[in-house]
């Protein structure tokens, strides 16, 4: 039946991560560090929130855009927490998840011929929506010795005259890596001078460790080439109900909310109701959840130094990306054999995109004593593989 | 009390087994700093003991554990804590609460049966100068102890690998 599948949907290749999940599910007793989510349950007074809302008959479609009040919670939180200003009104949609701001973003912006500048390594789905769109995904590398940051000479060799939207994705899934004020100057003046438009995927933006989070969109002329992406995932630990929203200017944001109204409607509202209450009275749980990242994100990378595996300080997020090119293993491989012969899951860094390739990425969202028995794993498995290159 | 003492304490209350070392590495400071630390927390009796929480009801072992409402005259210059020592002494008094409200001591006390503890209430507790009355009530299931839920049944539902 392939054959009336759409050439589009063709030309994307089946999801790396998928493959490595399969082999993972059929293995006993490992310990998984593969895992791209928080730890955490969604804090109780979320949950209680949706729950009052099912028992108060809230069950209906909201507004297209989302409840009033969630998208006044979400403007008043952008702009004490990061700087920036939107209008409730016509520059905010509440989406299903960020993933779906990303895809409407795309879907708005990019055609055939159109390039979107991607640097890598990356989250996996900003290649194949712009390849679904008619358009050609550019991989832009960052190499470890940069912290994984994009340098502003990478993206400028990257430039042709298709280029039309850049993809920003501080702090980064997979490498933890942050732009900072400084970082991000250079790169605003390139995106003016060559007129792009940015979608800024900050999903990990309260997730930063060592300073406060930049949005790209509070950058001098920013604002109005940007599309903000965020959501409750990460911070609030609220993975699972599906929950985002986009931000930027309402030519761009009135085209997403018409895909938006034709493709879903709305998004859920009881994940809106729990999302309010987030929002106004949420951060102190979401501070004691970073702070926890934090002290874990310390133990990983302590483990790693003491395995004498190398690997760059991650500032956000909540991924450690080691290097284990010194083993003489593809990432693949490494993470193959790590889960057979040492229990551990870890993803291999080559689905990531450029640059990938060399790395592995391990996520911290799990217990302290999880981390504490998977390092000594790990540690035992690259002991065994440099006993048996020394033979 | 500093940031670092605060810390500290919050990471020993989730495990009181974990170390200076480990310590250290989650705070991002030396063990020193943290062996320190935990001296003048200890000294300062602000760390009072290191307890093991117990879910006694999957231990093969009759205890019963009742919560006594105890109203009393207070002391003329002692207030309530020297009646609330007399109290407190008792080896099957676990804990000891000054509570504002309709009462004015909370009294948690354990014995093998029901019959322990009356004889306690009656022969001790009721029998003591200044207690003017007691109210008695038997806790039936332990849920939730000092912030430790007994029968957790919110385990990892996260799928083993996810972008």
């Amino acid at each position: 039946m392939k054959r009336y599948l759409a050439a589009n949907v063709q030309k994307i290749p089946p999801s790396g991560i998928r493959k490595f999940f399969d082999l993972v599910s059929g293995s006993k007793d490992i310990i998984s560090l593969g895992v791209g989510e928080p730890d955490f349950v969604t804090p109780w007074r979320f949950r209680d929130a949706a729950v009052n809302g099912l028992e108060q008959g809230r069950t209906t479609y909201t507004a297209n855009a989302g409840l009033p009040d969630l998208r006044e919670a979400i403007a008043e939180y952008l702009y004490g927490s990061f700087g920036v200003a939107y209008e409730p009104k016509n520059e905010i949609i509440v989406t299903v998840g960020a993933s779906e701001a990303i895809d409407l973003a795309l879907r708005a912006l990019v055609g055939p011929g159109d390039e979107v500048l991607v640097p890598e390594p990356c989250f996996v789905s900003y290649a194949p929506i712009a390849t679904l769109c008619g358009g050609t995904a550019v991989g832009i590398e960052t190499f470890a010795k940069d912290d994984f940051k994009l340098r502003p000479e990478s993206l400028k060799a990257a430039i042709t005259p298709r280029s039309k939207v850049l993809i920003l994705s501080y702090p980064s899934n997979p490498t933890g890596a942050i732009m900072t004020r400084e970082d991000y100057e250079p790169i605003a003046k390139i995106v003016e001078e060559h007129d792009l438009i940015v979608v800024s995927d900050e999903i990990y933006a309260e997730l930063t460790y060592t300073g406060k989070h930049v949005s790209f969109a509070s950058l001098p002329g920013m604002r109005d080439r940007t599309i903000l992406v965020n959501g409750f995932s990460k911070a609030f630990a609220m993975t699972g109900w599906r929950l985002g929203f986009a931000c930027g200017h309402p030519d761009i944001l009135g085209a997403m909310l018409k895909i938006h109204q034709y493709s879903v409607m709305c998004a859920p509202v009881m994940a809106q109701l729990a999302a309010i209450e987030a929002l106004k009275n949420g951060m102190e749980e979401k501070d004691r959840m970073v702070e926890s990242y934090n002290q874990r994100r310390r133990l990983i990378v302590q483990g790693f130094r003491d395995i004498g595996l190398d690997i760059h300080e991650p500032q956000g997020a909540f991924y450690a990306f080691p290097s284990i090119r010194k083993t003489g293993l593809t990432s693949e491989q490494f993470a193959e054999r790590l889960l057979l012969e040492g229990r551990v899951a870890a993803v291999p860094g080559h689905v990531f995109g450029k640059g990938g390739e060399g790395f592995i990425r391990c996520s911290y969202a799990t217990s302290v004593s999880n981390l504490v028995e998977a390092l000594e794993r790990i540690g035992k498995f690259v002991r065994t593989l440099e006993t048996a290159a020394m033979v | 009390m500093s940031e670092l003492h605060q810390k500290i304490l919050d990471l020993l209350r989730e495990d009181a087994r974990r170390d200076a070392k480990l310590l250290a590495t989650l705070l991002g400071v030396t063990e020193e700093e943290v062996r320190e630390a935990i001296r003048e927390l200890e000294e300062k009796n602000i760390i009072v003991k290191y307890a093991t929480v117990v879910n006694w009801e999957k231990v093969d072992h009759e205890k019963v554990t009742a919560l006594i409402e105890v109203q009393i005259t207070p002391e003329r210059g002692r207030g309530f804590d020297a009646i609330a020592e007399r109290i407190y002494l008792y080896p099957e008094v676990k804990s000891v609460y000054l509570m504002s409200g309709a009462y004015d001591l909370l009294v948690e006390v354990e014995g093998r049966n029901l019959r322990e503890i009356a004889s306690f209430v009656s022969n001790k507790l009721a029998t003591l100068e200044r207690v003017l009355a007691t109210k008695t009530f038997f806790i039936l299931k332990k849920y939730k102890h000092d912030g430790i839920i007994f029968e957790d049944r919110q385990s990892d539902h996260r799928m083993a690998v996810s972008p």
